[in-house]
């Protein structure tokens, strides 16, 4: 086994995401079979090959900036529109802090 | 006139010759697109209004006697991860069914600039993450050709929406062949330009390093027609390339004699005899316009499936932090902000965003980053140093776009492993950054479409559409 359903509950917490029993199980067994294929890289040796970080980028580090210029922001009334809950002007969760 | 057959060509001509108005072609398109998406469900929204509102603004320039755009009263779907204001939004997931965005998409933009009508928003999968479209939180796509098979993903309804004639032409997006691969089962041209050849702002994030918008048509000059309207320079994306496009229709002088065509060998295997012998046939059509083929070899092409789901996953992981229930309308509410993030993602995401995101999250996490992240992107530059000897001797490499042609709805559900596999021929352009394309070449036995791919060295899609158009002009694989 790549891994275990215990890192698989691991992982999920790190990503924020609540897996149910089935799903535990049924991924453990996925990304066993995808890890188990992935591992077919280590027959390449790359030990001297620097790696593509950068897909293109055949201009001057610099050519990506833009003029400072103003221009009107789409305004917090926009930004906050889609959220689930708002209020006055913010995006609302649930309570972070306990006093 | 019939809408299910027109190309941009004949839109122009009947707006020039008077045959009929931007606004009734546009009614009758979507009188067209209510009646016969149902069939397909190749749309997850018919945009009436903004349809219409853009078809009178090409009447009146029609009127004043403006000249018109290279889009003018084309009927265009957008695959529903790129954003059009205030036209719901929703990725194909269940966590965006009711987003609505404050913006849109350059692309978008410069469509509806050259003219372009958007009916419609083309049905995908979730977050375009998905070999058949399957993965829908709305429904799958049917293959306006089969409808009892996929017409492939992730882009499927911007390939079945231009197939069934819901749309003339469309966006799509490809992250690994999420172009190609559709366009090759619904027997359509679709388009991967070069790496930051059309600008992103406004695409939702998969894979930053990896994803293109790109157009699909029914034939080879209206892909041309749709990318050079979109393509170019976007202050709002970096990662925009500031290489100026060449003039692609001009290109398309139908003379490829003497051209020099690389078949590598890997991608020759492992395909079923069915696509095997169209593909072949349509190298003897090349051969015939006076091209001359060449074996050539792309080793590191049996690692590109690894490299490709490490480096996109990682990056799926990422981008899809940001739907945690605070800005995007769906929130499962629970005690603590830890909790509330995971509920939402657990109830909106589907298995195969989730799938994604868990081996990205694992390959990026403590002690795993050298072994898999790292490693992926060494095999990367690999990927890209083949192409880049390819073309030292070839002018362009032709392969086919996927083993096998459209299969059943369910048939590969089941097995991730198997449906990731079937992204092996289209996979490594996209991480060389290279264009490619998919040209329709022939139908099987059963009658089922097979696309053939072209690839070039980076910014040549004036070389890459010279070749498809005179393969298309020639008659291709009848």
């Amino acid at each position: 086994m790549k891994i275990t359903e215990t890192e698989v509950r691991y992982v999920a917490d790190l990503a924020n995401l609540r897996l149910t029993e089935d799903e535990v199980h049924k991924m453990a067994h996925d990304l066993d079979e995808i890890l188990t294929h992935i591992d077919k890289l280590n027959e390449l040796d790359t030990s001297a090959v620097e790696p593509m970080a950068q897909v293109l980028h055949n201009v001057d580090e610099t050519a990506a900036l833009r003029e400072d210029v103003e221009r009107t922001p789409l305004g917090t009334e926009t930004a906050v529109k889609n959220a689930p809950v708002s209020g006055a002007g913010y995006f609302k969760v649930p309570l972070v802090i306990e006093r | 006139m019939n809408i299910s057959t027109l190309t941009i060509d004949e839109v122009r001509r009947g707006l020039r010759q008077k045959q009929f108005s931007a606004t009734e072609l546009t009614k009758e398109a979507l009188r067209f697109a209510e009646a016969e998406n149902p069939k397909t469900n190749a749309l997850l929204t018919i945009s009436q209004d903004r349809a219409l509102a853009a078809a009178e603004r090409v009447d009146k320039q029609i009127a004043a006697g403006e000249e018109l755009g290279p889009l003018a009263g084309v009927p265009i779907a957008v695959k529903d991860v790129i954003l059009t204001k205030d036209l719901r939004t929703t990725c194909a997931s269940k966590l965006l069914e009711n987003y609505i965005p404050p913006y849109d998409a350059t692309a978008v933009i410069r469509l509806e600039q050259a003219g372009g009508v958007v009916v419609g928003k083309a049905n995908c999968d979730e977050f375009a993450m998905g070999s058949s479209n399957e993965n829908s939180a709305f429904g799958p796509v049917r293959n306006p050709v089969d409808l009892e098979r996929v017409p492939g993903g992730s882009s499927g309804g911007s390939a079945a929406s231009v197939a069934q004639g819901t749309s003339v032409v469309s966006l799509g997006s490809d992250t690994g062949g999420s172009i190609r691969q559709p366009a090759s089962f619904c027997g359509v041209v679709g388009v991967t330009p070069t790496y930051g050849r059309v600008s992103r702002y406004g695409l939702t994030a998969f894979a930053s390093s990896l994803d293109h918008i790109g157009p699909f048509s029914r034939n080879v000059r209206d892909s041309a027609t749709l990318l050079q309207a979109i393509a170019g320079y976007d202050p709002y994306d970096s990662t925009s390339a500031h290489a100026p496009a060449a003039d692609y229709l001009a290109a398309m002088d139908g003379n490829i004699r003497g051209l020099k065509i690389g078949l590598p060998k890997e991608y020759f295997k492992g395909l079923t005899r069915e696509t095997g012998d169209l593909i072949e046939k349509g190298i003897d059509a090349l051969k015939k316009l006076g091209a001359t083929v060449q074996e050539v070899s792309l080793p590191t092409t049996d690692y590109a499936i690894s490299a490709y789901y490490i480096i996109c996953t990682a990056e799926a992981s990422s981008n899809l932090a940001r739907y945690d229930g605070v800005r995007y309308t769906t929130r499962t509410n629970a005690d603590s902000l830890t909790g509330m993030y995971r509920a939402t993602r657990g109830d909106g995401f589907g298995a195969e965003c989730k799938r994604r995101i868990m081996l990205g999250t694992y390959v990026l996490s403590a002690g795993y980053y050298d072994a898999y992240y790292l490693k992926a992107q060494k095999v990367r530059a690999l990927i890209l140093k083949d192409f880049t000897e390819a073309f030292e001797h070839v002018d362009a490499l032709v392969t086919p776009v996927s083993p096998f042609p459209a299969f059943k709805l369910g048939e590969k559900l089941q097995d991730p492993m198997e449906m990731y596999l079937s992204d092996i021929y289209t996979i490594t352009g996209d991480l060389a950054g290279i264009p490619c394309m998919s040209v329709p070449c022939g139908r099987t036995p059963a009658g089922l479409p097979v696309g053939m791919q072209i690839l070039t060295k980076h910014f040549d899609e004036a070389g890459m559409f010279r070749i498809a158009d005179a393969f298309e002009r020639s008659g291709g694989v009848q």
